[in-house]
């Protein structure tokens, strides 16, 4: 039995690092750059993704940062319409965003990227974390205004809306442009909601679990566990997309955010063990991000590992963000736009960078004996405090959990505008996703994550594109909100008469 | 003056004999009837992406629910003497603050609401809306058995 079961996961595993090999060597298409330094490159998408988010950010004058005040008035309610009770709220809108973005990307990612690029990734992580804000205000204002509004009253919205109905809208001629992008968009989105949104997420809550519960010699250290693990996973995600079981997507929602703080609090207690350690680790962060120690690939290797892992994290760019902020309740697109803003910082500045700084405090990063990841992490908290490692794979069980509910929907969501809205794609989608939980806690990680990277980022191409066709229409919208919000046109809800 | 009697109903006995005992008051006193019913939502709940999409049919579906389930048989009742002016509303949001909008908002004399029986735990727990509404009523509160 166990001979044959360790040829499945072995099997899984062989059929699958070839494919991503071939995709991952496209998507990370690198232009080596050996005038710097020996075997450095730099992935084109990386860039793409990056200068897009500078791009914005003095195209709108800062608008993140100008927006952070108003977004936290907006959030907490003191805009909302008493009238628009029992609809989506701003608060809504964004917790369910933030719930499909804070997952492994802030635990494992961030571990790879301090492994791979040393300390001073951090820094050019939060730097990537804070013009993604910007990005992300975008999209969600373009979502909202372009969403779509069904017979039945369903609201849903996305890339793949304001692709196709705002750019026929700046002109006819880019209609057909609007519509190739739209498709291919939701392609990719097919894609990353398998690789990133689940395989990626499957597999480090299985390498957590089977950590926790003695390793390889454990409970799940048998050949077949990987997959014995997905499939209940994959039985835990069914019941609730596809047998509808909303209790349990309710339980999760409320311990996500529960799990979130504790998480934060985790780090902070591992940070005040090591409080001699602070300054020197803050030191390193800062000036490793400049002058960064041997092997880590010179200062553009380490701003690669840094801005390569925040994208990862928060999904700026990427256009999945515009599909879970398009159904809250409101007349004006760039309230959205505005709330959109805190999904990066609470994932990247915040929950990111106490990651990293944990990391970077104890050490763990450079402990080469096992791949970087969700260990790294796990490692940094064991070093404080013995059980901190359960509490932390419960936390990426659930994180993982949640994020593959989100990605199920932006999967859908996809699958419904390429085949049409039918039982027949729904039921077909959320049984390839269920699988797809099975094939990723089976997998090793390096075919995984490879494959989540890349169809992840492969997202961005059509989505950028838009974005920056849609630029002035953004702009519009914002400008014109910000200008009636100044002027006291537009004021809290306790001030209307 | 006073104007009205706001009474909160949720479907439950209790909060039929409250509707009952605020049309006796309305007819001696001269009261209009706000029969309101509060579907419970927060602003701040944790939703899927899901129920996001859905949510604005989903609102009105418990509205209208909460219309024909829980204030139309009460107002067919009370109408049927033809001596009262009775107004139907059906709101989402905190039940006790809730009430509290409407009593002010329709220049009540007072609230009334049936004790709803339930477990010690649950009231230890969540609260009721009865001892919310003492809390924060600006009006008297009656409390209907």
């Amino acid at each position: 039995m166990d001979v044959l079961a360790a040829t499945f996961d072995e099997r899984v595993d062989s059929f699958f690092a070839p494919v991503s090999e071939v995709i991952t060597a496209i998507v990370f298409f690198a232009v080596p750059l050996d005038f710097i330094d020996e075997g450095v490159e730099l992935p084109l998408i990386v860039v793409w993704l990056v200068v897009a988010g500078f791009f914005f950010t003095i195209y709108l004058r800062g608008f993140q940062f100008r927006a952070f005040k108003h977004a936290i008035a907006l959030t907490r309610g003191d805009y909302n319409d008493p009238k628009d009770a029992g609809e989506v709220t701003h608060f809504q809108a964004l917790a369910t965003a933030v719930s499909g973005t804070v997952g492994l990307g802030n635990i494992a990612g961030v571990a790879v990227a301090i492994s791979l690029g040393g300390p001073g990734a951090t820094l050019w992580m939060i730097v990537a974390g804070l013009v993604g804000m910007c990005t992300k205000g975008v999209e969600c204002t373009l979502g909202v205004k372009y969403r779509n509004v069904y017979a039945d009253g369903r609201v849903s919205g996305g890339p793949m809306y304001y692709l196709t109905k705002g750019l026929k809208e700046r002109s006819p001629r880019l209609g057909t442009l609007g519509k190739v992008l739209a498709v291919l968009f939701c392609i990719f989105t097919l894609g990353g909601a398998v690789g990133g949104g689940n395989m990626f997420q499957a597999n480090q809550a299985f390498s957590q679990a089977q950590s926790v519960t003695g390793g390889e010699d454990g409970p799940l250290g048998g050949g077949a566990a990987g997959a014995v693990f997905g499939l209940v996973m994959a039985v835990l995600v069914g019941a609730v997309i596809i047998g509808g079981i909303r209790s349990i997507a309710r339980v999760t929602d409320k311990l996500v955010p529960f799990m979130a703080v504790f998480y934060v609090i985790a780090c902070l207690t591992v940070l005040f063990a090591n409080v001699s350690a602070i300054p020197d680790a803050l030191w390193a962060i800062v000036s490793q991000a400049f002058s960064p120690e041997a092997g880590y690939g010179g200062i553009v290797g380490v701003l690669i590992q840094g801005f390569r892992r925040a994208a990862f994290s928060n999904e700026a760019g990427l256009g999945s963000a515009a599909i879970a902020h398009s159904a809250v309740k409101t007349n004006e697109p760039a309230t959205e736009g505005h709330v959109a803003v805190l999904e990066p910082f609470i994932d990247t500045v915040v929950i990111c960078t106490m990651t990293a700084l944990a990391i970077v405090i104890t050490g763990t990063y450079a402990d080469e004996s096992s791949a970087p990841g969700v260990q790294t992490t796990s490692a940094a908290f064991e070093s404080v405090v013995g059980w901190f490692p359960i509490v932390l794979a419960v936390a990426v069980v659930l994180f993982a959990y949640s994020t593959m509910l989100a990605w199920s929907y932006y999967g859908l969501k996809a699958a419904t505008y390429l085949f049409g809205e039918s039982m027949l794609v729904d039921r077909t989608w959320k049984l390839i996703f269920c699988l797809f939980v099975v094939i990723g806690a089976s997998s090793t990680l390096d075919a995984v994550i490879g494959f989540s990277d890349s169809m992840i980022f492969l997202m961005s191409l059509p989505n950028i594109i838009g974005l920056y066709i849609l630029a002035r229409v953004v702009k519009r919208e914002i400008y014109g909100y910000r200008e009636r919000l100044d002027s006291g046109e537009i004021v809290p809800a306790q001030q209307r008469s | 003056m006073p104007e009205s009697i706001v009474v909160g109903l949720d479907g439950s006995e209790s909060s039929g004999r409250a509707a009952d005992a605020a049309a006796d008051a309305a007819r001696h006193h001269g009261l209009r009837l706000v029969l309101a019913c509060v579907v419970p939502w927060s602003p701040y709940s944790f939703t899927t992406a899901e129920e996001n999409e859905r949510r604005s049919v989903e609102k009105e579906r418990e509205a209208s629910d909460a219309r024909d389930r829980v204030l139309a048989p009460v107002a067919a009742r009370l109408a049927e003497a033809g001596d009262l002016r009775i107004e139907g509303v059906v709101r989402h949001g905190h039940p006790a603050e809730t009430l509290v909008t409407l009593a002010r908002e329709n220049d009540a004399a007072w609230i009334t609401v049936g004790r709803v029986g339930q477990s010690r735990v649950r009231t230890l727990l969540f609260g009721s809306t009865p001892s919310s509404l003492i809390q924060l009523s600006p009006v008297p509160v009656l409390v209907v058995p």
